[in-house]
């Protein structure tokens, strides 16, 4: 793996070789993962995995050549629509959901001959940073299983370190790929707002969500990226333009290049991810970077920004649970109001609750200007504050999570303690620009640190390009379990 | 005490676009259950919306009809509110920032009813109530609907009428819609208040919700107008509500108590992008904007045709249109009009066959048997019976007046006159002592003798003039 620097390139390679069967290997994905050591999983597609694997075989045995990603196993986070397997968004609500159609993202995917080894566990509808609020319980670390693996997309992140799957495509609307790559000491990219289509992926916050990759290296997270980027007709909001693609500039020397550190996010933070960061500022610095430090005290309502428009955008989104056309629906129930009262109530969990009834109110007619008109205003704000910063510089450089992984119950008594887990990350979805976490090292527990980089909205040719020289530095990537620490 | 009617009305139209708002379902009246959509249009999770550009240019054309201005930085937001038939638990439409601000309508009295705005949303769903369960139909989900708000200038049932008429015929003229209120593409909500006459403020207001026929709309305000008078001559206060028309009992009922503000939560639909509209595209919808019916009435009447005639005509844009192209080729508007009001019009019963104006003979046939008329070779009773027999469908138009002027020529009409009146001796002499009526029976005969294809006329002046000269018959 060391040579590829990439595990999709390092099983293309044994499966073109023929050094392993597709069935061989797709079997061995299988094995750990009814393990089930992490609880990653909620769904696991074994028939279809194993089917698709067969016709890989014939294909290769056939002498055919196979597509890049052709064999290569991958999971899906559970708010992707997939054709006739269930998708439940981590709920009750949806425990038994099966959706009739696929999602652009995973379609592109199963096109380019992907193979689906099930649907990851995560926060229940993508609410949380800890994937405790999940339906089919928490998800553990893989480092240290008394720790929880980063939310929502808590079972991918999982499932990449833990060797359950080579790849897996989550989702991240404040923080949502990034913190639990961190946690789980991956490569997590959340692309620009438009870069990957939307459609069929079960929205929280629709201005803010954004799938992308989770990967063991900046090279994979770049194939993937390639490939699932692309213009959706049936997305309003995907980018119709070209698409800088990443993979042919990965290596471009990084000399010259002004990185800007923000200072509002070196304060206050855990001293051993600051100090971790102050290395990847020195690794910077040696491969010919200008580093400079700015200030943006406006950051600082970033936070309260998120909260109000998640809030709000989510209450809205999740109306249409309401246990007519699909989803959970009681045994008993008087009338229509009832059954609609009862769905949610029985089918939705607390987190989701505090949401709706948070966004409920932020919309309602006497609140609306203080906090939805109030918050949009800042987010325009801040989008064009962070333009002016751009023009300074070309990636900007700061921790991805204020502490690394914690313990389950971290937040207990306390959901905005949890919700501070995003103050870093959240800034990136507000102004839609593309944002990656990148492994730079360990606490004294052992536990991974992560680095995070942005880049102007679709520049994911720079961010990509910066986080794979850094990585050439120091990969500090460790695969604690399963299958891909077989390369 | 005297009081007047002040009336608003919101007025819901359905677009006759190829596809639906947001997707590309094509909607069908009368289509089974749950046919005509898809993921979509019934909001499954992960389903996005992409607005139809034909909805948005239809409803500029409706709002520039009526001199609106067009906002060319519009958005779509999300109303949101629960019922099963939405199945989204919101409704995309606009509230802050519609397409069509401003505008008026001019009544037949010239009165002007003022235009709030023009809005473009989604239709919802159906509910249909069956053996004492619930079914939801979402077909009509989705469906393009405009609503054209009103400010509140109504002042009697009868500009009600005419007000939602105007829309009806301003929309089928653009052909934006059909229009059909029985089948529920033109649906209104009434607003409707009173007070003392010479009062400034307006009294409390009451709305009746989703009527679709005319008569119950001016039966309606007629009802309720004359309920808010009685509360108030016997000093009571209206209640601000949501009534419901009860049809057989021709009243109003009240439905569910209103807040004084609305909950809907609007917020700017994320999955949108905003409406950005450049000028030239406007200006391009208002060059092709077709003649609208005050104009073509105005026209007709300057080519010589009857002001009843050119409304008659004009109510109906497929017969309007029809009138036009047989007037491309055709010298004699008058005849054209005549025939058309006269003849076909009796032969579509229904308002619905107007509309629909299904006939089977095309304008180049029509031309030619009025230009048959006018060329004096065939007589207006003749071409009455040609023009029926053709529109029951028992030949083409053209070959039966080809038909009757080859018979024509084959026979000699002063002969066959002279048969008739040798068949009918008696007739002539009651006629010649004054019995007017006995000359019909002449008459009689040498139709039946020419098969009905005499000009009437010609044959009367024949056997006037062979009585008065010609002494054999006495």
């Amino acid at each position: 793996m060391k040579s590829h620097r990439s595990i999709i390139l390092k099983i293309h390679e044994l499966l073109e070789t023929k050094k392993i069967s597709c069935v061989e290997l797709i079997k061995k994905y299988l094995d750990e993962i009814k393990k089930n050591k992490f609880n990653a999983y909620i769904t696991v597609t074994e028939n279809e995995a194993l089917n698709s694997a067969a016709l890989v075989d014939k294909k290769i045995s056939s002498g055919q050549e196979i597509k890049l990603l052709e064999g290569i196993p991958v999971s899906l986070k559970d708010v992707i629509s997939t054709k006739g397997i269930r998708t439940t968004c981590g709920s009750r609500m949806l425990e038994n959901y099966v959706p009739i159609y696929n999602a652009t993202c995973w379609e592109i995917l199963k096109n380019n001959g992907a193979i689906l080894l099930g649907k990851n566990n995560q926060d229940e509808f993508a609410m949380g940073a800890s994937n405790e609020t999940s339906f089919f319980g928490p998800v553990k670390n893989p480092y240290d299983i008394t720790k929880v693996p980063g939310g929502s997309t808590g079972g991918g992140a999982a499932s990449v370190v833990g060797g359950l799957a080579a790849f897996s495509i989550g989702t991240d609307t404040g923080g949502s790929l990034r913190q639990p790559a961190s946690f789980c000491g991956i490569v997590g990219l959340k692309p620009s707002y438009g870069s990957v289509s939307r459609y069929g992926i079960i929205p929280m916050a629709s201005s803010f969500d954004q799938a992308g990759p989770l990967t063991l290296t900046v090279k994979d997270a770049s194939i993937v990226y390639d490939a699932i980027s692309k213009f959706d007709e049936k997305d309003s909001s995907s980018n119709s333009q070209a698409r800088n693609l990443t993979y042919d500039s990965l290596d471009k020397d990084i000399s010259g290049i002004r990185i800007g550190i923000p200072k509002e996010f070196m304060n206050g933070m855990n001293s051993e991810i600051i100090s971790s960061i102050k290395n990847v500022i020195k690794t910077y610095e040696n491969l010919g970077a200008k580093i400079d430090y700015f200030s943006l005290p406006e950051v600082k309502y970033a936070m309260s920004i998120y909260y109000v428009l998640m809030c709000a955008e989510a209450s809205s989104n999740l109306g249409r649970f309401d246990g007519i056309r699909y989803g959970f629906r009681p045994k008993n129930y008087n009338n229509v109001e009832d059954l609609i009262i009862r769905s949610r109530s029985e089918g939705f969990g607390d987190e989701v609750k505090r949401r709706i009834l948070l966004g409920t109110y932020i919309l309602s007619s006497s609140y609306t200007n203080n906090f939805y008109k109030k918050a949009q205003e800042l987010r325009e704000f801040l989008t064009c504050a962070f333009a002016s910063v751009f023009e300074e510089f070309d990636i900007i450089l700061l921790p991805t999570t204020p502490t690394t992984a914690f313990g389950f119950d971290y937040a207990e008594d306390d959901p905005i303690k949890m919700y501070l887990a995003d103050v870093c990350t959240v800034t990136a979805n507000e102004i839609k620009i593309p944002a990656i976490s990148i492994p730079c090292g360990f606490d004294k527990q052992n536990l991974p640190i992560g680095v995070q980089l942005f880049a102007p909205r679709f520049r994911e040719d720079i961010l990509l390009n910066a986080a794979y020289k850094y990585e050439s530095e120091n990969f500090c990537v460790k695969i604690v379990d399963g299958v891909n620490n077989l390369y | 005490m005297n009081y007047e009617l002040i009336c608003g009305l919101e007025t819901h139209i359905e677009l006759a676009t190829d596809t639906k708002i947001f997707c590309s379902c094509r909607p069908k009246f009368g289509a089974e259950p749950n046919t005509t959509c898809c993921p979509v249009c019934v909001g499954m999770p992960g389903t996005l919306p992409v607005l139809n550009e034909k909805v948005i240019k239809y409803a500029i054309m409706m709002g520039l009809a009526f001199g609106c201005e067009i906002n060319l930085n519009s958005i779509m937001e999300r109303k949101n509110y629960v019922y099963p038939d939405l199945p989204k638990a919101y409704q995309i439409s606009q509230n802050s920032a519609p397409i069509c601000i401003g505008g008026e309508v001019v009544l037949p009295n010239n009165r002007k009813i003022r235009i709030h705005h023009i809005h473009i949303e989604e239709d919802a769903g159906k509910i249909i109530n069956k053996n004492g369960s619930i079914f939801v139909d979402y077909n009509r989900g989705g469906t393009p609907l405009i609503e054209i708000v009103s400010e509140p200038d109504i002042r009697s049932p009868e500009e009600a009428k005419e007000y939602i008429e105007k829309l009806q015929q301003t929309a089928k003229y653009l052909k934006i819609s059909d229009g059909r209120m029985q089948e529920g593409s033109l649906r209104c909500d009434v607003n409707v208040s009173v007070r003392k006459i010479g009062d400034e403020n307006f009294g409390t207001r009451v709305e009746i919700k989703n009527m679709n026929s005319i008569t119950f709309i001016v039966n309606a305000i007629d009802y309720e107008f004359k309920r808010q008078v009685e509360i108030l001559a016997e000093g009571k206060k209206i209640a601000q509500e949501t009534r419901r028309y009860e049809e057989k009992l021709n009243q109003t009922q009240g439905m569910r108590e209103k807040e004084n503000v609305t909950n809907y939560r609007y917020f700017a639909e994320p999955d949108i992008r905003k409406v950005n509209l450049n000028k030239e595209f406007v200006e391009g919808i208002q060059r092709e904007l077709p003649e609208l019916p005050d104009l073509r009435i105005k026209r007709y009447k300057t080519l010589g045709i009857s002001s009843k005639s050119a409304e008659l005509i004009a109510r109906y844009v497929r017969i309007s249109d029809f009138l036009d192209e047989t007037l491309k080729k055709c010298k004699n508007p008058n005849i054209a009009a005549n025939f058309i009001i006269g003849t076909i019009f009796s032969h579509l019963n229904t308002e619905a066959d107007k509309e629909e104006f299904k006939i089977p003979l095309n304008s180049n046939e029509f031309c030619y048997l009025i230009d048959l008329i006018s060329k004096n070779e065939i007589d207006q009773n003749n071409a009455k019976q040609i023009l029926i027999k053709s529109l029951e469908k028992k030949g083409s138009l053209k070959q039966l007046c080809d038909e009757f002027t080859k018979i024509k020529i084959d026979f000699d009409i002063s002969s066959i006159c002279e048969e008739a009146m040798s068949l009918n001796k008696q007739a002539i002499l009651d006629y010649k002592n004054g019995t007017e009526k006995a000359f019909q029976a002449i008459l009689g005969t040498v139709m039946k003798l020419t098969h009905g294809k005499a000009n009437a006329e010609e044959a009367k002046k024949i056997v006037q003039e062979k009585i008065k000269n010609d002494k054999i018959f006495i």
